[in-house]
């Protein structure tokens, strides 16, 4: 009998507790971040979109053979003799022409071993995470900045080139 | 029933040339149709709410986007959704049975508004057994709920319908048996005449008379009209997590909707009944306050007590069987009959 009403005093004491909890949760401010338009900032070095400046890149290709996932496809002609393509900002002279620097961002996986390689360090993360497409080609991204007629004029003279060999 | 065919009369005075059964018919039909619309944007507005609180007492923040000031159409946005979906009806369930269950509820909840008393003469039928009346009609939505599991023909429904009738005809028990302490102390089963008898302060009402045992009642009936209402922790005729959705599992679009919107008015419903015989039902606290008119003190005292309910639903685990069986017949039936007759002794002495 003692039981039975102890049972009951407990009953009702605990829900007055769990009721004073929830009530206290409903005046506190909400975790939700409304992501479209609050974002988080991510911690320094998350891995996320790769991204190379092409104006320090002298094709080296380490980064390339780095890759496991073979996601890095680059392209490179030899600059001529008489040719001067500048220096990198870290004073490096450039001596190969780009006309290809693919990184294809479905096929990589974020291991960041493509980095450190770099001599320049012109290939590294930026903080953007947000470039899903419709289709996969679309996540192809092409860094070379020549011009469609100067790659053509490059691929001739190439070729020119091999015949002479 | 008299004074709002007089306010029809007074609103519009072209119904005095037509024939009275006209008249009388028309106000009738606009007064059942302000009604529905109510029940609508009141079930529509409590399952916002609802939403609004369950995510604020979880830290998060709820519907946020439709409609810009915190998703206040969100709720317009789904039933709208619901009205375009396709209307499933299992190829072994019982047809006419599948396609009356949502009906039947509805018609019952709705039923049950035309007693319930806003304010002194606006009651859409002022009966002289109104609380009987409106504890007979709302036992209907057990047979609708029986109806709508078996019909389905599916073993979750009919669990989750064979459970919701237990539970409902049990927990109608205590919840008469509190009434009637109200009935004792008032002598009267007109809605309004209830609430008349409670004119006063916030002393005069029957939660605070015979202290304790006129609160001890008004626990008591809440307890037990929440579980009239399935509403967590009785929800055992729907428990999501392990009968998918009890007796409305095989029910689609509208024909949920209906449910769904009869349950969220009958919330409102067991609030109300609450309201007119504990709390004072159209009566401010203390006169003072009495400019405020009376259904916004009607409105304003249900609507806290449904919040009650949705605040004890996200506070709550859902209860077992045996839980709940023995809450109801071995606390609350006991202890409203012991109320029943130290409030009679009281009365006596």
């Amino acid at each position: 009998m003692v039981q039975y009403f102890r049972n009951i005093y407990e009953s009702i004491f605990t829900v007055l507790i769990g009721m004073g909890v929830t009530f206290k949760h409903l005046f506190r401010p909400a975790v939700t971040l409304q992501y479209p338009r609050e974002k988080k900032e991510l911690p320094k070095g998350s891995r996320q979109q790769l991204f190379v400046n092409i104006d320090d890149c002298i094709g080296c290709l380490q980064c390339a053979r780095a890759c496991p996932v073979s996601c890095i496809t680059i392209e490179t002609v030899k600059a001529e003799a008489d040719e001067d393509l500048g220096e990198t900002s870290n004073g490096k002279k450039i001596r190969m022409h780009l006309p290809r620097f693919d990184i294809d961002m479905a096929k990589c996986c974020y291991c960041a071993d493509c980095v450190p390689p770099c001599p320049t360090e012109c290939i590294y993360m930026i903080p953007d995470y947000e470039f899903s497409t419709y289709d996969r080609k679309d996540l192809i991204f092409k860094f070379s900045n020549l011009s469609s007629e100067k790659t053509k004029e490059l691929e001739e003279r190439e070729k020119a080139k091999k015949q002479m060999g | 029933m008299e004074p709002i065919i007089q306010l029809g009369y007074d609103l519009l005075p072209i119904l005095n040339d037509l024939p009275e059964w006209i008249a009388i018919t028309a106000i009738a039909l606009s007064a059942a149709i302000i009604l529905l619309i109510f029940i609508a944007v009141f079930a529509l507005f409590a399952i916002w709410l609802e939403r609004k609180v369950s995510a604020h007492m979880q830290d998060r923040l709820g519907p946020m986007e439709v409609g810009g000031w915190h998703g206040w159409l969100q709720t317009i946005a789904d039933a709208l959704k619901l009205l375009g979906k396709e209307d499933i009806i299992p190829t072994n369930a019982d047809k006419i049975l599948f396609k009356f269950a949502p009906i039947l509820v509805f018609a019952a909840t709705v039923a049950v508004f035309a007693a319930i008393p806003w304010d002194s003469g606006l009651v859409p039928a002022d009966l002289n057994i109104g609380l009987l009346y409106i504890l007979a009609i709302s036992s209907l939505i057990v047979i609708a709920i029986m109806m709508g599991g078996w019909a389905s023909n599916n073993k979750w429904s009919l669990y989750g319908a064979m459970r919701g009738a237990a539970q409902m005809i049990s927990y109608e028990i205590p919840i008469a048996l509190s009434l009637i302490v109200v009935n004792m102390s008032t002598g009267a089963f007109n809605m309004s005449e209830l609430v008349r008898q409670q004119e006063g302060t916030i002393l005069d009402w029957m939660f605070l008379r015979f202290f304790p045992f006129g609160f001890i009642a008004f626990i008591i009936y809440f307890v037990a009209s929440l579980a009239e209402v399935n509403r967590t922790p009785f929800d055992l005729p729907e428990a999501e997590s392990e009968l998918v959705g009890g007796f409305h599992t095989e029910y689609t679009g509208m024909r949920f909707a209906m449910f769904f919107l009869a349950e969220f008015a009958n919330m409102f419903v067991v609030a109300a009944i609450a309201v007119t015989a504990f709390l004072g039902g159209w009566l401010p606290p203390f006169q003072f306050l009495d400019f405020i008119p009376g259904p916004l003190w009607f409105f304003g005292k249900a609507l806290f007590l449904v919040f009650v309910q949705m605040w004890l639903r996200w506070t709550l685990p859902r209860l077992r069987v045996d839980q709940l069986m023995y809450t109801c017949w071995k606390v609350l039936t006991p202890f409203s009959f012991a109320v029943l007759m130290i409030v009679a002794l009281w009365m006596i002495i």
